[in-house]
């Protein structure tokens, strides 16, 4: 999507640029010295256990919560001084919405998408035509139901077109799959790749789940304890921590399994020594969970029981 | 077209929408359920008389009940508010631009407009069921018009400023003891000269009366003001008050919503659908 035409321009790289995030209630820091960005386009989740302080972060971004330090800029605004010109720039979905109930799915989405209308540019027609909108989130056939009708996953789909209807520039996800059955979980998720690809949006999603991360995120800030334990592509993440890949082969047809930091060149090396005596190589790579897991409970032990009250 | 029409044309939109909610279907049994048990009253009233002035009760009764109804916008606006920030609403009012004002207007726009709507309800039987009421005059009108006008902006930012309060539907139940308590002192069913000296103090300081003397004044006749305090209709001293809350409410209203509407968050609102469901189960 062209983005020239913007109220403001989106010329500067970075849509998110959190340095030194701070919140404090009363003596506790339910975060401390959070600090990640987001260029513009990607996808980033805040991977994280529950009461990590995923929710309270993206709270600040919305400009939901004051932080108590440190530096943020959301579109290049302070989140904690972000005007209404600038919450027009931004979609969002929180965990969960019962609002509206009696409304119609068209109706609503109409009628919101009317707030946007004086942010309209020739390059971006806001709102979203809501047709349009509907047939996107595949919605048309409910268009002129209740929406307190709705199944879970249709009112997740109409939370996201929603969230999309005022064309934003950022997107926020809340633990957007929470309470979905495993069939509407992957729609959402089909639905979430679609926008990030085709809408040039950029999002940013909390999950507890590594799985939707992983299949949804360019990027993954793992947060534990309040703080940010890792932060990198999931490849990344895998080799950031020395977990051990698996390594089995027989040798003289005599079976052998190892674990190593390094399968590469252990494989290397075993083939440079027996040669031709080595065969039914196999090299399981440590999986992300298990790297996932092991941060965590690291980030975790470095806090001691400080997490458990954390909310 | 700038922002600010866009949210009140949007919240204009939003109040007739939620209006028509409320009076279609099942919610259309509920909204007629106390105008026609109000009317029921009246209609037992009708041939009672008292005092030396010969109207009956039901006469007298129905433009304070009227103004009663007014008064009830009041309980709709903190029902509604403790509603709409329980499931999210006033969330997704804030997660819009410009959708906070939007979403006041349209509160506005449905209450004043539900309210219209059981004033016509009571009223048009009402002519039929009663005698003597002195509707034919455009001073009657004009009378009524103002008395209503003030009475909504007084009941309705009272309104916001409680339900800006009181976080929860159960403290928004509670609220309507203390109203029902002001309805019953207020001179709506009987005349509040009836009453003790100091109870007579206490109702006149509240909207309510005012709104009942304002009605009176507009759709009785001339000859039905002995009853009343001072044998006066008291059209200052009913602007004042009405107008003092209206004012009062107009300042503080937005000051009070603004600071109840900052600090929503997800989980705000999570946090009250925990305790809700924690009072269910």
């Amino acid at each position: 999507m062209c983005r020239e035409g913007e109220l403001m321009t989106t010329s500067e790289e970075l849509v998110l640029d959190i340095d030194g995030l701070r919140m404090r209630y009363g003596p506790k820091d339910v975060l401390q010295d959070v600090t990640f960005q987001a260029r513009h386009g990607e996808v980033l989740a805040l991977l994280g256990p529950n009461g990590a302080g995923k929710t309270t972060t993206i709270e600040i971004l919305e400009g939901f919560r004051m932080r108590s330090a440190g530096r943020a800029s959301v579109l290049g605004t302070d989140p904690a001084r972000g005007d209404e010109r600038w919450r027009a720039r931004l979609g969002i979905v929180l965990q969960s919405w019962r609002d509206h109930g009696k409304w119609r799915v068209r109706e609503l989405l109409a009628h919101l998408g009317s707030y946007y209308a004086p942010y309209s540019t020739k390059l971006v027609r806001r709102p979203w035509d809501v047709d349009e909108l509907l047939a996107a989130v595949d919605l048309t056939e409910h268009a002129n139901k209740e929406i307190k009708t709705l199944s879970g996953g249709q009112r997740r789909r109409l939370d996201v077109a929603i969230s999309l209807v005022g064309r934003p520039e950022l997107l926020f996800l809340d633990e957007p799959t929470a309470g979905l059955d495993p069939q509407a979980r992957r729609e959402f998720h089909g639905l979430a790749r679609r926008v990030a690809d085709d809408l040039d949006t950029t999002i940013l999603l909390t999950t507890h789940d590594l799985d939707e991360a992983e299949k949804l995120a360019d990027r993954i800030v793992i947060l534990a304890g309040g703080r940010i334990i890792a932060n990198g592509t999931s490849d990344e993440l895998s080799r950031q921590i020395a977990g051990e890949d698996e390594v089995r082969w027989t040798h003289d047809g005599q079976r052998f399994a190892r674990s190593t930091p390094d399968s590469t060149s252990f494989a290397r090396e075993l083939f440079a020594r027996h040669g031709d005596a080595i065969g039914e190589l196999e090299i399981r790579r440590a999986s992300l969970e298990d790297t996932y897991l092991t941060l965590v409970r690291r980030g975790e032990s470095r806090h001691g029981g400080e997490l458990e009250e954390v909310a | 077209m700038n922002a600010t029409t866009a949210a009140v044309r949007a919240g204009v939109a939003r109040g007739l929408i939620e209006l028509r909610q409320s009076f279609t279907g099942a919610e259309l049994l509920g909204q007629l359920f106390w105008p026609v048990a109000t009317l029921v009253a009246i209609f037992f009233l009708r041939d009672r008389r008292f005092g030396a002035d010969g109207i009956t009760l039901g006469t007298f009764a129905l433009p304070g009940v009227l103004g009663m109804f007014v008064a009830f916008g009041m309980l709709l606006v903190i029902q509604s508010l403790a509603a709409d920030r329980e499931d999210g609403t006033l969330l997704r009012a804030k997660a819009t631009p410009h959708g906070i004002r939007g979403y006041l207007i349209g509160k506005l726009v449905t209450v004043s407009g539900t309210i219209l709507a059981y004033l016509t309800i009571l009223l048009i039987p009402g002519l039929l069921i009663v005698d003597g009421l002195a509707i034919g005059g455009p001073r009657s009108w004009l009378t009524l018009a103002w008395v209503l006008l003030l009475g909504l902006v007084a009941t309705q930012t009272v309104g916001a400023i409680l339900g800006s309060l009181i976080s929860s539907p159960r403290g928004a139940g509670y609220i309507s003891l203390p109203v029902m308590g002001l309805i019953a002192i207020s001179g709506i069913f009987y005349p509040i000269t009836a009453l003790p000296e100091w109870l007579r103090w206490i109702a006149q300081a509240f909207p309510i009366y005012g709104l009942g003397l304002g009605m009176r004044s507009a759709l009785l006749s001339a000859d039905a003001v002995g009853v009343e305090i001072g044998a006066s209709w008291r059209h200052a001293e009913t602007a004042a008050v009405l107008g003092a809350w209206a004012v009062a409410g107009l300042i503080l209203a937005p000051i009070v919503l603004g600071r109840m509407a900052r600090r929503e968050s997800g989980s705000s609102v999570a946090e009250r659908r925990e305790k809700a469901l924690q009072r269910v189960g």
